[in-house]
């Protein structure tokens, strides 16, 4: 089991340094527009270009750039957003807003959705699963800025029960802070609950007409014995996984809904940092590099958990 | 005991035939055989809901297919028109549903005495019903007048002024006489006036002085009988042959006159494109008819995807066959290919993308490739996975016995067990392009937008602004987009129970 971890977390190093690699060398072939915002003084364009290491040739360049980024933590400074900020710094601020809107969607997606399956399961082919289903359909489908769209138009607008952005400023953990999340919550958690709600809905039903618990059933078993004891424990080993997954994956956020929301977190900082006038490749290249690990490394985890929840399932220990 | 009687060889005459009437040949079936495709068909056409989604899909198919063909009006085809600009953030309006394209509102004093002008000099009156009338909004400000009223959006357009040439003059002037409907409306006495909808004395902010039996002023210019300004219709109030009304404003040189007129949007409309202004799902932000916008939008979606999901379907089935028919170190080398392009975040793909090839073939191409980059990695493991469950069959040792090249086991022998499987997972792959597609030009990292090309997610990035006032605009494209992926959610998971054959008999 250790070696298989350990194999696969190099894996993942490699990979993620190759990938990181082809970033560096593609963002370097881009034209370099933070050089021409000197406007015509070429002495200035031949300074700063100096300072950022471009008159080097390319593989000197990603030479200094594995020496002091991958290995040193240095991302450089912005060159366009923040002027002259430094980029982690800017980064690690970000960070918790993220974090912190997708935990409260977690918090009670997971419950909700887990009771919800469990429920379905349990009252299989009875009307209270074809509602449950049918919904978790329409659920899973639709957009998640499609419900952002309607909770901020019924509840902010109409309704005026929530501000229709997010507030701005860094007390996160004040009522008003939360009050102002609940929308982003909200039109996150709508298509988490219902893919979770399916996810168990189908491990549990085939787990609960299988013949072992038929055979607790037989032994004397009440049904809501087999149930927790057995048949629970043995769905969750697929959902588990892939609720850690999520909870990792909860770092990267959601894109889309920052954006409408007006979440300062790091979704909005990755879209400006592409689309402004001049981009700032020191924070794409960050976040580039944020994005891919964490997509990577939840891979692995939710392969390793696999193997920690189920000694049944030991990957990669033997074919 | 009976002894056999023993022979060297059995004489012919110990033979007999069981049945001398005919000859005996298998029982031809009388049944059609039924094959993988059929068995299929048969089984998905049992499960309802994804016969409903799949009609569904049609319905959304052919509208993307025929509106942009014969629902094409002239106004929809002329894309680049200024006019449009007059006619932006129009509420949907069907006559025969009952939707008449009005909204309820509450206005303040001014806004109700102007509406209530238009209404006066055209006969098309915006306020359509007053619930309540002449009333002070404790919350707000004293002496301000509120009015709760219910409004015609098509008829509040009111008025704009126009610079024509004058042939454009004489033949808005033929057409009216034509029609008997009335476009241009008497020019005003105050030149420097720029709000085309006031007729009346006002003051300067627009409100109108009324005289003591609480009229409107009119300050219609007058011009003299022998003026020969040529004007067909006439207001009701211009009936003075010796004082008749101006009906334009004309300046510029004696070379090149142009005529300033004062001309009713609604009717302008008519004679500009030849039917009155009545849209489906109301027009967007730029005026653009979103009924004709959005059915274009979804075709080009539509092709993106369905283009998009065939690539990869191609490059998917090409690398997963030759990854798993010859495993080993050839595959072990693929594997690890595609295991570091996976690795990559679909988002980055793109923006590099976008960043590298936009500028040289264009954003939609450079979006197709990063859709194909990583696309593809999903088809090639599900071939890989039968490649390598079917590669050691005894059928496959017996073609291969028989002489059969490899590429023949592969695509002839191989590769048709995962048809299925296939075909369920490219038909799940179209609404993932076009979600991901709106997601992205949503999010402002591809831009697709120009006035001859639209997609689903630009609809809803240019609506997104409106939402709180003109919920309509964004409506449309995300009623769209959600009954796309419902349906095609629903049509996939029947498409996968009908192609698995382990379900077969089950339900």
């Amino acid at each position: 089991m250790v070696k298989y971890v350990l194999k696969r977390i190099a894996l993942m190093l490699m990979v993620f340094i190759i990938i990181i690699s082809m970033c560096f060398i593609l963002v370097k072939l881009l034209p370099n527009k933070p050089t021409q915002q000197f406007g015509k003084d070429m002495q200035l364009i031949e300074m700063r270009r100096k300072a950022l290491g471009y008159d080097k040739p390319i593989m000197e360049q990603y030479g200094i750039f594995l020496r002091r980024t991958l290995l040193g933590g240095d991302w450089g400074v912005s060159e366009s957003l923040y002027l002259g900020q430094n980029v982690w710094d800017k980064f690690m601020e970000k960070m918790p807003a993220t974090v912190l809107v997708n935990f409260y969607t977690m918090i009670f997606s997971v419950p909700l959705g887990l009771l919800l399956g469990i429920y379905a399961a349990l009252k299989k082919n009875k009307w209270q699963d074809h509602l449950i289903s049918t919904l978790v359909v329409v659920f899973v489908s639709v957009p998640s800025y499609v419900y952002a769209f309607l909770v901020q138009y019924f509840l902010c607008f109409k309704l005026q029960l929530f501000p229709y952005q997010m507030n701005s400023g860094y007390n996160y953990f004040t009522y008003s802070m939360f009050h102002s999340m609940v929308p982003a919550i909200l039109s996150l958690g709508f298509g988490t609950v219902a893919q979770l709600t399916r996810y168990t809905r189908a491990e549990l039903t085939e787990v609960l007409t299988s013949d072992y618990l038929l055979l607790a059933r037989t032994k004397g078993l009440s049904r809501a014995q087999t149930t927790v004891r057995h048949a629970l424990r043995n769905s969750m080993v697929p959902i588990f996984p892939m609720i850690l997954g999520e909870f990792i994956g909860i770092m990267s956020g959601s894109l889309i809904i920052e954006q409408i929301f007006g979440i300062p977190g790091v979704g909005p900082l990755y879209v400006n940092s592409i689309t402004a006038a001049t981009p700032d490749y020191n924070f794409f290249m960050l976040l580039s590099a944020f994005y891919t690990f964490i997509g990577l490394f939840s891979g692995i985890v939710v392969d390793i958990s696999y193997g920690f929840i189920d000694p049944r399932i030991r990957m990669g220990s033997k074919k | 005991m009976n002894r056999q009687p023993e022979y060297e060889n059995i004489p012919r005459e110990a033979f007999e035939f069981v049945e001398r009437s005919g000859a005996i040949h298998d029982q031809k079936f009388e049944t059609k055989p039924i094959g993988y495709f059929k068995d299929a068909w048969i089984r998905f056409r049992r499960n309802q809901s994804s016969v409903i989604a799949a009609c569904i899909i049609m319905v959304l198919v052919l509208y993307a297919i025929f509106v942009p063909i014969f629902c094409e009006t002239n106004y929809s085809r002329s894309l680049t028109d200024t006019d449009y600009l007059n006619y932006t953030k129009l509420p949907p309006k069907i006559e025969w549903l009952g939707i008449k394209g009005q909204s309820n509102n509450t206005l303040n004093a001014t806004t109700y005495l102007s509406y209530k002008a238009m209404g006066i000099e055209t006969g098309m009156d915006p306020i359509v019903a007053v619930y309540r009338e002449n009333y002070e909004d404790p919350t707000a400000s004293k002496n301000a007048r509120y009015y709760d009223v219910c409004i015609d959006e098509y008829y509040r357009m009111g008025m704009t002024y126009l610079t024509l040439t004058y042939a454009q003059f004489e033949d808005i002037q033929a057409w009216q006489d034509e029609h008997g409907i009335e476009v241009i409306f008497p020019a005003i006495k105050d030149s420097k006036q720029t709000d085309a909808n006031i007729w009346y004395e006002a003051n300067k902010k627009g409100a109108p002085t009324l005289d003591k039996e609480g009229n409107l002023k009119p300050i219609y210019e007058i011009t003299t009988p022998e003026d020969t300004t040529y004007h067909s219709l006439r207001i009701a109030a211009d009936n003075d042959p010796e004082k008749p009304m101006a009906y334009a404003r004309v300046t510029g040189t004696s070379t090149a006159k142009s005529y300033v007129v004062r001309v009713s949007k609604y009717n302008y409309f008519q004679y500009r494109y030849g039917f009155e202004p009545t849209f489906v799902f109301g027009t967007n932000a730029r005026g653009q008819d979103i009924f004709t916008r959005l059915a274009s939008g979804a075709r080009f979606s539509f092709l993106l995807a369905i283009s998009i999901s065939a690539i990869n379907l191609f490059i998917g089935a090409m690398y997963g066959s030759t990854a798993g028919y010859y495993g080993g170190a050839v595959d072990m080398f693929m594997e690890r290919v595609t295991d570091v392009l996976s690795g990559i975040p679909f988002i980055v793909v793109t923006s590099l993308f976008q960043m590298h090839l936009a500028r040289k073939v264009g954003p939609v191409m450079s979006l197709v490739f990063a859709f194909i980059l990583t696309g593809w990695i999903g088809v090639a493991g599900t071939v890989r996975m039968q490649f390598y469950r079917f590669k050691g069959q005894e059928y496959i040792l017996a073609a291969r016995t028989l002489g059969a090249k490899d590429s023949r086991l592969m695509f002839k022998h191989i590769f048709p067990n995962s048809l299925g499987t296939l075909i369920t997972s490219s038909v799940l792959a179209i609404p993932g392009v076009i979600f991901s597609e709106s997601s992205l030009t949503y999010l402002g990292i591809i831009n697709l937008d120009s006035s001859t090309m639209t997609s689903v997610g630009t609809m809803l990035a240019n609506g997104k602004d409106y939402l709180a006032t003109y919920p309509h605009i964004i409506f449309f494209p995300a009623l769209f987009i959600s009954l796309l992926e419902i349906s095609f959610n629903l049509f996939g998971n029947g498409l996968r129970d009908a192609f698995n054959p382990s379900l077969r008999g089950v339900e």
